[in-house]
């Protein structure tokens, strides 16, 4: 067989998983190719054009703080930018950007093909080739072969997919292509087990066909944020999205041809998310009168609106009168419909927390593969397979990042410890250290850990350790500076508060609720005050600061459990004392911590017992690697 | 060492009422400095330990003495689990030993799970795999007769109640995460609103913690009557039962001479014994009030210890007693058999209670007293072996869980109050949330996502 290429790291799949663990390979010094089934789709969004939101956007930041480029490339093709949640508190404050999906395409292979070290190239892989050590390359369609030392494999929701419309279903994959069913076959030919799921999005619908008038104009902030720490702001104007909603007669419509959508009439076998039900979903699950629709642009050179709430598998007759029947859309023209998509997946348990198969060592698997959904789930996987497939390659331990430190922590224990039944998606509600993980602290919980891989590159390192700094200084310098009490009585009377007496240290009126940094710098006390993104950190730190040393200190039990290791090649057979379906799930699971057996499913307190006293023996010797104390 | 510091009643409880409460972890001393005071030596932490300190133990919310405790101190790492131990020797019976464990509770200690001080010893390797494999079997026997005892609770209506207030929980904790994670969708909760739910929450929790600690005590055992004629010695053996072991609440004569209640342990079991007046007279005499009282106590037993009188053998009057209690489990004891070995016959007394376990015993030597302890706490756990303590600890765990929730609900409110936003309120609800679901065995995290998903429209 012709071998086109030697790589020390070849990424399968150019999406969000994909970009973002090519990227990551190449800036750590490795020759990698990225194979992808067509250049021009480099970074597709196939579904909603916006990035970001809770959990989402705190994942968005995460990445940027690990040296990752979805944030940047979202700050690129922003045309409407809005923090949410911003009056429910620190740790769910979540930056969402509508992009321009055209110009985040193009910026992101422009990215790509810029980088030394990255070959991206049009292909399609049809089988994966292991030898007696391990991951050995990739063959193509046409016969050709590619050596590396390490795969990453992003295929999202190409494997055996099928496109479902009404009555209609045909093999296919997002934006009129072909699935990959021989890369399919071959990963279940490497013994992976698989599993099969069903997602669907909205029909898009061209603006001159919109009655606006009729709809709630939904604008973007008046100062907008940016995703990245580097934060340069590229937006100048944005464009508003539309509210309006479905009425009694969309309900009735979908009522009168339910027999006729394929997730009720059994076409569609495949598990569907709960958090994204398709309108034929949420009209049968819920009595509402009506249900919110939002009308969002694609781009700002295209007249396409994607119409978010609609996300359905409807026949296309039926698309179309339901869409006719909500405000502004009564003469809507569809470009494009709605559909269904099945796709097969590999059950995530049977990766490490690195994300690498546990019987294929260097095969790592990111993205939609694993069972989860969104573009920034697949980006946080990407990037963290991409940093391991390199850390496997050089031979050195693999970066996990725990649940305590991250939302790719969490995404990622979530899946490969209890698994998942549904496209995975992440919610703030799934942290248990919610308040240690907000979106303004990823760089100072990331980027050390970022720079010790050698992904973080020389430019962010600065940006982060002038921030580290500015942010420790504006601490001292609030314990220090003293608001005297005539001060003190203008900010509270302000506030329409009763005014305490005596002056005060600025941290110590900071504690208070109501009191702001920007109350304090008003009367003068902070001369011009600190940049935005240090006041925010600052302020967090010390006005919630009782909450989160409570929550720091749920971290240190929580992380003794995940210190005390279980070795790869433990023998739970050799426990007696271990219940029978606790055995079976620790021997598929094979967890690498107490912490992480304990999170799996069905394990009670005495299986985890009998686990402490049998590693107990195992370390008997201390060279051995038990737990140490 | 490990991260917190854990505490329980490490002695069986048993008789004697001589109880020893185990504290182990880095802050044993720091805790056992807020419970107790010593009479005398009051550097006893500086020093180096091994030594034992006679002292009070103090409620530490209303400072009145629980209990004259010795206390021993072994410095880590020269202690069974390796690191800090404070034990405290307790004199005053078994209900003391339990409140000096919730007094040690309250002031930061953990109730420990069972096995974790072996645990630790094995762990800090003070003990060896042998003995640490038969500690194993052990915890694993314990977990599971706990789960047994735990879900004999579930029947309970305590346990029902804090199913419903639990799902109360939830349900808020829900509506908030609800809103935070789909802000777009979800209008969440309104301040004003949330807070008298949460309002709510806290009077039901308050009320639920009022009851189990005014409660519990009488409650956590059973009542046991006394009956039979007059001059059987019902008095004598009711002295006989009580001498034995510090009487845990003294007896109070009741308005009339008709019942005499004392709190008894039996095998660690709290009995409330009711010496009834005599049914047979009570008629003769004409005493309604009496006759009343002595049926109702009759009526609320759950266990009747019928005396008869070995000198005077089986009469028309026993009969009468034996036969107002023949809807009841009892047991018979025959009394007076120092007076007379052979004076009532076994098959005597079959004839007229079918079944009931026969104790020959004489209140005055104390023969045969052991024999009616071991039927009593036989009879109370249905043959079922059934460790006493484990009782004991699961219900003060409840309490504690409660006790918990409720400070919780309270943190919430008043971070509402004064304006702490809502991600961290929903820290508060979701440890009040967690804290009763250590007794109905459920987790939070799995039940709110399920009921964002049910409860709200959420979805592109």
């Amino acid at each position: 067989m012709f071998t086109a290429g030697e790589y020390d790291i070849i990424v399968i799949g150019a999406g969000h998983a994909g970009c973002e663990a090519a990227l990551a390979s190449a800036r750590m010094g490795m020759k990698t190719l990225l194979l992808t089934l067509n250049l021009d789709y480099v970074a597709l969004m196939p579904c909603n054009p916006a990035v970001g939101g809770p959990a989402k956007g705190h994942l968005v930041r995460e990445i940027d703080a690990l040296g990752g480029e979805m944030a940047v490339n979202t700050d690129k093709a922003a045309i409407q930018v809005r923090m949410l949640n911003t009056g429910k508190g620190p740790a769910v404050r979540a930056l969402r950007v509508q992009t321009d999906k055209e110009r985040y395409q193009q910026e992101m292979r422009r990215v790509l093909e810029r980088e030394p070290l990255l070959h991206v190239r049009q292909a399609r892989v049809e089988r994966i080739s292991i030898g007696e050590g391990g991951v050995r390359g990739v063959v193509t369609e046409t016969g050709v072969f590619f050596a590396a030392r390490a795969l990453v494999v992003t295929t999202g929701t190409y494997l055996r997919s099928r496109i479902v419309v009404g009555d209609t279903t045909y093999p296919g994959a997002p934006n009129g292509q072909q699935p990959a069913v021989g890369l399919a076959e071959s990963l279940r030919e490497l013994g992976l087990q698989m599993g099969r799921f069903k997602t669907g999005t909205s029909p898009r619908v061209d603006r001159r066909s919109i009655d606006f008038s009729k709809m709630i104009p939904q604008p973007g902030d008046s100062q907008p944020g940016t995703f990245s720490f580097l934060g340069k702001q590229c937006i100048r104007e944005q464009d508003p999205c539309w509210l309006t909603y479905t009425t009694p007669e969309t309900h009735r419509l979908i009522r009168e041809n339910i027999h006729r959508a394929p997730l009720f009439s059994g076409v569609i076998e495949g598990r569907g998310p709960r958090y994204c039900p398709s309108i034929e979903g949420k009209v049968v699950q819920f009595e509402r009168d009506r249900h919110q629709v939002f009308i969002e642009p694609e781009g700002r050179n295209t007249p396409e609106m994607y119409i978010q709430g609609l996300s359905t598998s409807l026949p296309e007759d039926v698309q179309v009168a339901v869409l006719r029947s909500i405000p502004g859309l009564e003469k809507a023209v569809i470009t494009r419909p709605g559909y269904a998509i099945e796709y097969d997946y590999v059950v995530p348990t049977q990766l490490t927390p690195w994300l690498m198969v546990k019987e294929i060592p260097g095969l790592f698997l990111a993205g939609q593969i694993n069972g989860t959904s969104g573009y920034e789930e697949a980006a946080a996987q990407g990037i963290m397979a991409g940093i391991n497939a390199v850390l496997f390659v050089r031979g050195e331990e693999p970066l996990v990042i725990g649940r305590e430190e991250g939302y790719i922590g969490v995404l990622i224990d979530d899946l490969v410890t209890k698994g998942t039944d549904e496209p995975y998606r992440l919610l703030t509600a799934r942290a248990e250290y919610r308040l240690l993980l907000r979106q303004d602290n990823a760089d100072l919980r990331l980027t050390e850990k970022g720079r010790r891989v050698g992904l973080v590159s020389e430019e962010r390192y600065r940006v982060f350790v002038r921030r580290q700094e500015a942010i420790a200084r504006e601490i001292e310098r609030l314990k220090e500076v003293v608001v005297p009490s005539e001060l003190m009585a203008q900010i509270f009377r302000e506030k329409g508060r009763e005014v305490p007496g005596g002056a005060m240290k600025v941290a110590e009126l900071l504690r208070r609720p109501e009191i702001h940094y920007t109350d304090v710098v008003k009367v003068g006390v902070l001369g011009e005050g600190a940049p935005p993104d240090v006041v925010c950190e600052v302020e967090n730190q010390i006005k919630y600061e009782g909450y989160i040393k409570q929550q720091i200190a749920e971290v240190e039990r929580f992380r003794k459990m995940e210190e005390r290791k279980i070795p790869a090649d433990f023998n739970y057979d050799a426990i007696k004392a271990l219940s029978n379906e606790g055995r079976e799930k620790l021997k598929r699971v094979k967890p690498v911590s107490i912490g992480q057996a304990a999170r799996v499913s069905g394990i009670s307190s005495g299986d985890i017992a009998a686990l402490l006293v049998y590693l107990k023996r195992g370390s008997g010797t201390k060279s051995s690697g038990g737990i140490e104390e | 060492m490990h991260g917190d510091t854990i505490a329980a009643i490490s002695t069986p409880l048993g008789e004697g009422g001589i109880g020893i409460v185990r504290v182990s972890g880095r802050d044993a001393v720091a805790i056992a400095k807020k419970v107790f005071v010593p009479k005398k030596n009051r550097a006893w932490a500086e020093g180096p330990g091994y030594r034992l300190v006679y002292g009070f133990v103090l409620d530490p919310e209303t400072g009145a003495v629980i209990d004259e405790v010795l206390l021993s101190f072994m410095r880590a790492p020269y202690s069974f689990t390796t690191e800090d131990v404070v034990e405290l020797n307790c004199h005053g019976g078994f209900i003391a030993v339990k409140k000096v464990l919730e007094a040690v509770l309250a002031a930061g200690a953990r109730l420990a799970e069972p096995g974790e001080f072996t645990r630790r010893a094995l762990l800090g390797g003070r003990i060896d795999l042998c003995q640490a494999e038969a500690v194993l079997d052990v915890i694993r026997a314990a977990t599971e007769e706990g789960l047994r005892v735990a879900q004999g609770q579930l029947l309970g209506r305590l346990t029902r109640e804090i199913q419903e207030l639990r799902q109360a929980t939830v349900s808020v904790l829900t509506a908030v995460e609800a809103g935070i994670d789909f802000p777009d969708e979800v209008p969440g909760l309104e301040r004003a609103d949330l807070l008298s739910r949460l309002h709510g929450l806290k009077a039901r929790g308050t009320r639920l913690l009022e009851n189990a600690v005014a409660g519990a005590v009488y409650r956590d055992g059973i009542t046991m009557v006394l009956a039979g004629k007059a001059n059987v010695g019902k008095s004598s053996l009711l002295n006989a039962l009580a001498g034995k072991e510090k009487a845990i609440v003294t007896g109070l004569p009741g308005t009339t001479r008709d019942i005499i209640e004392e709190v008894v342990s039996i095998k660690g079991i709290p009995v409330r014994v009711l010496d009834t007046a005599g049914i047979r007279e009570a008629v003769e005499e004409v005493e309604k009030i009496g006759v009343a009282r002595a049926r109702e106590a009759l009526s609320c037993a759950q266990l009747v210890v019928v005396v008869v009188d070995a000198t005077s053998g089986i009469t028309e009057e026993d009969k009468a007693v034996f036969q107002a209690c023949e809807q009841r489990e009892r047991i018979v004891a025959v009394n007076k058999i120092d007076l007379a070995p052979d004076g009532v016959s076994a098959a005597e007394i079959q004839m007229l209670a079918d079944r009931a376990p026969v104790v020959n015993l004489s209140a005055l030597t104390g023969e045969g007293m052991d024999s009616l302890r071991t039927a009593i706490a036989d009879k109370v756990f249905q043959g079922r072996v059934l460790r006493p303590e484990e009782v004991l600890i699961s219900r003060v765990r409840h309490r504690n869980a409660v006790r918990h929730y409720v400070s919780a609900i309270s943190k919430a409110i008043d971070g509402l109050n004064g304006g702490i936003p809502e991600d961290l309120i929903s820290l508060d609800l979701r440890s009040a949330a967690t804290a009763l679901g250590e007794i109905t065995g459920e987790t939070v995290t799995e039940d709110v996502i399920e009921g964002i998903f049910r409860d709200f429209c959420v979805g592109k």
